[in-house]
C-alpha cells in the first residue's frame, strides 16, 4: 500500500496563504508600497532633505517651487512664509506623522486588547461595565473629545497622541470583546483548559492569537484616523506646536496665505491625503485577506 | 418589541449619567482657577473670592457638587457662559438651527449621491465604473477636510469668485431671524436675492462636511448591493423577466437599504466632528465653530455643557436608529 499522503502538495503557510490574497487586490499592493515608500522616507529624513526643517533663509521668502516664474532648483517645491524649505519640511513630516500613528495605534491596541479580553473573560457585571464605559466614549464626537483632552493636558504633540489613543481604544475593545465572546466557547479552548491551562493563559495564550484577524485590519484603520486627527488638532492648533514641521501644524500656520502662495497649503495637505489613502487601500486589503467570511475558498 | 424598547432605554440611562460625570470630571481638570478666569484680568478681592466660590458652590464636597449638576442639568440648566453670561442653553439653541441647517444639507448631498454611486458600482462590479467610483470614494474617506475646504475656497472662491468665503449670507441683507435656519429666513423676509444668497454660502460648507459620509454611504450601498445581488429571490426575479431597473431597484434595493440606514443614522457622529472643523473654517456660526471658539477662550462652563448636550444629541441619535433598525429587522430585537 503506497502512502497518498506524501504526494499532496504541502498547504500554504498561513503567511504564504495571506500573502497570496492580499496580492489580488492591486490597490492594497499599491498601497503597500507607497506606506513602504513613507515608512522609509520617514527613516532616513535627515539624509533626503537638503535643508534642516527650521533653517530660515531670508532671501527667499515664499518662493514657489521650481516649475512656476521666480522658483529655483535650489528649493524645488518652493519656500514658506518664513523661508524654510518646503521639501525638507515635508520629509521630515512624514516623520512625525508616521511617528504619531505608531504611537497611537501602539497605545490604543494594547490597552484595548487587554480590556477587550478582559470583559470577554470577566463575570457580567464587569464585562457590562467596561462596555458601558466604552460607550460613554464612543458617545462623544472623537475630534471633540480629543480637543477638550488636549485643552485639559496642554496643547503639544505627545497630549494629541495621548487624547487620540484615547478616543480610539474602545474600537479595539468592541472588536476584541466580540471576537473573544465567539472564540471561548470553542472546543480547543475547553481542550486547553481541561489540559490545565491557567486563567491567563487561556486568554493570552491559547485565545487572544486566534482573534487577531480584525485587530490588525482595525489597527491599520486606525493608524489612518490618527494620522488625520492629529493632523485636525495641529490645524486647530491644539496638536504639534510651531515649528515642528507637522503637516496639519503646517497647514494652519501657512493657512492665511492660501491666495498668495498655493503650494504652502496644496503640498502638507496632499502628503496627508496621500499618507492616508495609501494606509486605507492596504488596510482594505487586509480585511479582505483576513476576514475569513470574504474569502473565496 | 416593547421590551426590546425597554432593554435599549435601560442601557441609555447609565450612559447618560456616565456622560454627565464625564464632562463633570473634564472641566474640574482643567487647568485654571475657573474663579480667577471669570474675574478676568481686573483680578478680585479676597473677600469677593470667597463670596464667588460660595456662590458656586466650590466650597461644597466634589460629589454634592456633582449631585447639584445633575440636578440643574435635569431641569434644563447647564450653567452660564463665563463670557457672554448668557445661559448655556439660550446660547446653545440659538446657534444650533445653524450647524442643523448645514449638517442637513450635507446628509442629503451625501445620499442623494452616495446612494445611486454605491448601486452603479455594484451592478457594474469590477467594471470601469465600479472601480473609479469606488476610488473616488476612497480617495473622500481618506480626505483631511480641512485641506479639501482650503483647496475650493483656493479653487471656487478666490480663483472663479463663485461663492463667498464665510459667513451664513452676506452682510447686505438682514432680516428676522423667525426659524433659525437661514434658507427659510431668507424666503419669509421676502428680500430679493436674499435666498440666492443664503444657498452660495451654503456650498462649499456642504460639499466639505458631506465628502466622508458621501464615501462612507457609497461604499456601504455598495457592499450591501453586492451581498443582496447574490441572494435567490434577485435570481427569481430576474428569472421572471423583469426589467434590471425594477430587479435592481425594486428588489435588491430595498433590501439593502437596510445596513445604509444605520449607517447614514450613525455619521450624525462623524458630522458632528466634521462640524467642528467645516465650521471653523468658513466661520459658519454654528455649535462647531461654538465649541472650539469656547475651549479658546476657556469658557469651560459652555464647554461642559456644550459637551453633554452634543454628546446626548448622538446618543439620542443612535438609540432611534436602533429601534427602527429593531421595528424594520426582527432578527435584532431577539439578538
Amino acid at each position: 500500500m503506497t502512502d497518498t499522503s506524501t504526494n499532496l502538495p504541502e498547504p500554504p503557510g498561513p503567511l504564504r496563504e495571506f500573502w497570496s490574497y492580499f496580492r489580488e487586490n492591486r490597490g492594497a499592493v499599491v498601497g503597500m508600497y507607497i506606506f513602504a515608500a513613507f515608512f522609509i522616507v520617514a527613516l532616513i529624513a535627515p539624509l533626503l532633505a537638503p535643508y534642516t526643517p527650521n533653517e530660515q533663509f531670508r532671501d527667499h521668502l515664499l518662493q514657489p517651487p521650481f516649475w512656476q516664474d521666480g522658483g529655483s532648483t535650489e528649493f524645488l517645491l518652493g519656500t514658506d512664509p518664513l523661508g524654510r524649505d518646503m521639501l525638507s519640511r515635508l520629509l521630515f513630516g512624514a516623520r512625525f506623522s508616521f511617528f504619531i500613528g505608531v504611537i497611537v495605534v501602539s497605545i490604543a491596541s494594547f490597552f484595548g486588547v487587554i480590556i477587550g479580553v478582559i470583559a470577554g473573560f470577566a463575570p457580567k457585571w464587569v464585562d457590562t461595565l467596561i462596555m458601558r464605559l466604552m460607550d460613554i466614549i464612543l458617545s462623544f464626537p472623537s475630534l471633540l473629545l480629543a480637543l477638550v483632552l488636549v485643552a485639559i493636558l496642554g496643547p503639544s504633540l505627545i497630549n494629541a497622541m495621548i487624547a487620540i489613543a484615547l478616543v480610539l481604544q474602545p474600537h479595539f475593545v468592541r472588536l476584541t470583546r466580540a471576537a473573544v465572546l465567539s472564540e471561548r466557547t470553542k472546543d480547543y479552548v475547553t481542550a486547553g483548559r481541561v489540559a490545565g491551562a491557567g486563567r491567563l493563559r487561556t486568554m493570552f495564550v491559547t485565545v487572544l492569537p486566534n482573534c487577531l484577524a480584525p485587530i490588525i485590519v482595525q489597527a491599520a484603520l486606525s493608524f489612518s484616523s490618527a494620522i488625520l486627527d492629529a493632523a485636525a488638532l495641529g490645524f486647530l492648533g491644539m496638536g504639534a506646536q510651531p515649528p515642528t514641521p507637522e503637516w496639519g501644524t503646517m497647514l494652519a500656520e501657512s493657512r492665511e496665505f492660501i491666495l498668495r502662495a498655493w503650494w504652502v497649503v496644496t503640498m502638507p495637505g496632499l502628503c496627508i491625503l496621500i499618507a492616508v489613502l495609501a494606509i486605507n487601500l492596504m488596510g482594505d486589503g487586509l480585511r479582505d485577506a483576513l476576514d475569513p467570511k470574504l474569502k473565496r475558498s | 418589541m416593547l421590551s426590546f424598547l425597554l432593554r435599549r432605554l435601560l442601557t441609555f440611562v447609565p450612559t447618560f449619567i456616565g456622560v454627565t460625570i464625564v464632562s463633570f470630571v473634564f472641566i474640574r481638570l482643567l487647568p485654571g482657577d475657573p474663579i480667577l478666569l471669570l474675574a478676568g484680568e481686573r483680578g478680585v478681592g479676597e473677600e469677593r473670592y470667597a463670596e464667588l466660590i460660595k456662590q458656586f458652590g466650590f466650597d461644597q464636597p466634589i460629589w454634592r457638587q456633582y449631585i447639584d449638576y445633575l440636578g440643574g442639568v435635569l431641569q434644563g440648566d447647564l450653567g452660564t457662559s463665563f463670557v457672554t453670561k448668557k445661559p448655556v442653553v439660550t446660547e446653545f439653541f440659538a446657534l444650533f438651527p445653524a450647524t442643523v441647517e448645514l449638517s442637513l444639507c450635507a446628509i442629503i448631498l451625501s445620499v442623494a449621491l452616495g446612494i445611486p454611486a454605491g448601486v452603479i458600482a455594484a451592478v457594474n462590479r469590477g467594471k470601469f465604473f465600479d472601480q473609479a467610483l469606488m476610488t473616488t470614494a476612497l480617495v473622500g474617506y481618506s480626505m483631511p477636510i480641512f485641506w479639501w475646504a482650503l483647496l475650493l475656497i483656493i479653487v471656487f472662491s478666490s480663483g472663479l469668485g463663485w461663492t463667498p468665503v464665510s459667513g451664513r449670507i452676506s452682510f447686505m441683507f438682514f432680516f428676522d431671524n423667525v426659524t433659525g435656519f437661514m434658507l427659510i429666513d431668507s424666503l419669509l423676509s421676502g428680500q430679493k436675492g436674499a435666498f440666492l444668497s443664503a444657498v452660495r454660502h451654503l456650498i462649499l460648507p456642504t460639499i466639505v462636511l458631506a465628502t466622508i459620509p458621501l464615501a462612507i454611504i457609497a461604499r456601504q450601498t455598495r457592499s450591501a448591493m453586492l451581498e443582496v445581488l447574490g441572494e435567490d429571490y434577485v435570481r427569481t426575479a430576474r428569472a421572471k423577466g423583469l426589467s434590471p431597473l425594477k430587479v435592481n431597484g425594486q428588489h435588491a434595493l430595498r433590501n439593502a437599504m437596510i445596513p445604509v440606514i444605520t449607517v447614514i443614522g450613525l455619521s450624525i457622529g462623524t458630522l458632528m466632528a466634521g462640524a467642528i472643523l467645516t465650521e471653523t473654517i468658513f466661520s459658519w456660526p454654528g455649535i462647531g465653530k461654538w465649541m472650539v471658539d469656547s475651549i479658546f477662550r476657556r469658557d469651560y462652563q459652555v464647554v461642559q455643557g456644550g459637551l453633554l448636550m452634543i454628546a446626548s444629541i448622538i446618543m439620542i441619535v443612535n438609540l432611534t436608529v436602533d429601534v427602527l433598525y429593531g421595528w424594520i429587522n426582527p432578527k435584532i430585537r431577539k439578538g
